[in-house]
């Protein structure tokens, strides 16, 4: 990435270590303006440090965070040209909705008909504007965490800093907020990093997507990217469903089972090595050739079916056609193979994130 | 009969019937010190007074100790109830927001001066008072009292502050805000009514309080549960029962004047211990 000064945000070799030995090391991180940037990863792998650092809560170890060229390391959060929603609990209740939007303004000492104008087109930017008058209190979750979002807003800040915003939210209204955040994001083109350990989530909304793993960056990439090429076994598991099988490679080719396909990988050391095939990747057929599976189960799932596959000791997990599926039938027979792989050194299988379901 | 309680439900009876044993247990004991507070002649059978008289009102106010012990009453709980809330608040934010190893023990021994028979304690702290010259003073009295008081005015804001949310702060701080002023915007607004429902706990305890001001105060200050004391030994029960009407109305002025503070809520929130 470059490091020119027209980053908007710019977070170099940041370290910050609990006494615990937990925490993030050595995070560098650029962001364009106008750019939304998700940081991805399991709980616990250090996403709300970073966030936490670049808006003044944390004093990082080392390394050093500019916002548009200027370090802001030693500003307290009040003078810092950041916002920030958290993941609950932003608001005030003893003051109304109103209130809560122009306290910010109030200290920046704006006119009483300038504050007006902004709150309420703060308020009509999240679609609260007849909750101006009400607490905090009367509202729904969804609805405090938009009030959030504009107080957030109309404070103009160079970047907005985003912890989880919607996580205590049910399933079908975060979808929701999630489509109002990207667009009010594309409406004010304000730079934003959204925290995140939803992977559904972060590929929804992101322009960019950084990976996080045990503190440390696995990956900085667009969202397809992300998807199509994982540069490591846990970015590859972490994001999307994905099977992950045992193969050797002899630099020119890989061999996994009966199967012997071509090394897509030039970096990859001779030897053990991991496959990872995504479901929507693998093709069945009922001729022979591939990896000889039986079929256990058969879940139609609306458009498409997902097959579960006995392959050895494992459990494959296949996407087919709803038309295809209706050929198919546990017990049978039948032979895989890959449209497409990913294949990374051979690891151990701690470091493989665990599995996580595409939906909430 | 018997329709009438099916027609209520089982509920609405179980609920009456709490009503009569809150009324005869709380208000009976109330209205009957009402009564006699203004009756002249009421003999031990007859349900109501046979005369009734302000005669004993005229004769408690037309002493000269009585009023004086009044006011004194009223600037000692007034003074004890600003010097607990300048030492307790502080210290309740310090309880709520920095954990510090055995703060919950810090928190708890403040019940204890609530374990021991009060006499004990307070013979104890007499004999301190005595090396330091406090005995009979203004501010020995003070400080007998805030013994008392420390309690309610470092628990309930202790939880009042702790129900502040770190996040809340953290935003005021992110929109603008140095540390006062989200203290004072922010922190303390959000925790007022349990200070508000402390302060007033803390001022009707003072005023209540007649051990440790008899012990400390003595022969100097008397205040009024003290005059009451002796009034009582003297005089007729209606005395006495005037005297208590005049120590429970300013109870009943300042729970009425904030009732919007001392919700259920509050209080509760007030004796947890986390
Ligand atoms: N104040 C702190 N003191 C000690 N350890 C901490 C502190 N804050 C965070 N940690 C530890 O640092 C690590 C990273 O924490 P962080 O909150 O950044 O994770 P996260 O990615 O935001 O996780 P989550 O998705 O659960 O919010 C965790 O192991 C956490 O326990
Ligand atoms: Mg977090």
């Amino acid at each position: 990435m470059n490091t020119t000064v027209e980053s908007q945000l710019s977070i170099r070799n940041l370290s910050k270590v609990f006494k615990t030995g937990d925490g993030v090391r050595n995070i560098s991180l650029d962001i364009a303006k106008g750019e939304m940037v998700t940081l991805l990863g399991p709980s616990g792998c250090g996403k709300t440090t970073v966030l936490r650092s670049i808006g003044g809560f944390l004093e990082p170890d080392h390394g050093d965070i500019l916002i548009r060229g200027n370090s802001v390391l030693n500003l307290p959060p009040e003078k810092r040209p950041t916002a920030m929603v958290f993941q609950s609990y932003n608001l005030w209740p003893h003051m109304t909705v109103y209130e809560n939007l122009a306290f910010g303004l109030k200290i920046r000492k704006y006119k009483k008909p300038d504050i007006e104008r902004e709150v309420t087109a703060a308020l009509e930017l999240v679609q609260l504007s007849s909750a101006a008058s009400k607490n905090p209190t009367q509202l729904s979750g969804g609805q405090q965490q938009r009030v959030a979002l504009a107080r957030a807003l109309l404070l103009k800040p160079d970047v907005l800093l985003l912890d989880e915003p919607f996580s205590a939210l049910d399933a079908k209204l975060r979808m929701e907020m999630r489509e109002e955040l990207r667009d009010i994001q594309t409406l004010t083109e304000m730079t934003m990093v959204f925290v995140t350990h939803d992977q559904e989530e972060a590929l929804s909304i992101s322009d960019r997507i950084v990976v996080m793993h045990g503190g440390q960056i696995e990956q900085l990439s667009t969202p397809q990217e992300i998807y199509d090429a994982p540069q490591s076994s846990f970015v590859a598991s972490f994001i999307g469903r994905i099977n992950v099988l045992k193969g050797v490679s002899d630099g020119q080719h890989i061999t996994v089972g009966e199967l012997r396909v071509p090394n897509p990988n030039v970096a990859l050391p001779i030897g053990d090595c991991i496959v990872a095939v995504r479901p929507e990747d693998i093709y069945l057929s009922t001729q022979a050739g591939g990896l000889e599976g039986q079929i256990r189960q058969v879940m139609v799932l609306g458009h498409y079916a997902e097959i579960s596959v006995n392959y050895k000791e494992e459990t494959l997990k296949v996407f087919v056609p709803r038309e295809q599926a209706a050929t198919l039938h546990p017990g049978q027979s039948i032979s895989l193979m890959f449209h497409k792989m990913n294949v990374f050194p051979a690891i151990s299988v701690s470091e493989v994130a665990p599995r996580q379901e595409a939906h909430a | 009969m018997k329709w009438y309680v099916q027609a209520l439900g089982k509920r609405k009876v179980v609920e009456f019937l709490l009503l009569i044993v809150f009324v005869v247990f709380f208000l009976g004991p109330l209205l009957n010190l009402l009564i006699l507070a203004v009756s002249g002649k009421w003999q031990y059978p007859a349900a109501l007074p046979q005369s009734w008289s302000l005669q004993w009102w005229q004769f408690v106010l037309s002493q000269d100790d009585v009023l004086q012990s009044i006011s004194l009453s009223f600037l000692i709980a007034t003074v004890v109830t600003v010097c607990s809330i300048i030492v307790c608040v502080p210290a309740a934010y310090a309880f709520a927001r920095i954990s510090f190893p055995l703060s919950k023990w810090f928190l708890f021994s403040f019940l204890l001066t609530h374990a021991f028979p009060k006499m004990g304690l307070y013979v104890s702290i007499a004999v301190l008072f005595y090396k330091f010259g406090l005995m009979n003073t203004f501010v020995g009295i003070v400080l007998i009292h805030m013994v008392n008081t420390l309690m309610y005015m470092t628990w309930i804001p202790a939880s009042a502050f702790r129900s502040v949310h770190q996040a809340q702060e953290e935003s005021a701080r992110d929109v603008g805000a140095g540390p006062l002023r989200v203290f004072w915007k922010i922190t303390f607004p959000m925790a007022f009514p349990g200070i508000m429902v402390a302060s007033i706990f803390t001022f009707l305890a003072s005023l209540d309080e007649a051990q440790g001001t008899l012990l400390v105060g003595i022969p100097d200050f008397k205040t009024m549960p003290i005059i009451m004391y002796s009034i009582i030994a003297d005089y007729p029960n209606t005395t006495g029962a005037v005297f208590s009407v005049i120590l429970t109305l300013p109870t009943v002025i300042l729970l009425v004047a904030a009732r919007k503070f001392v919700s259920a809520d509050v209080l509760s929130g007030g004796f947890q211990v986390k």
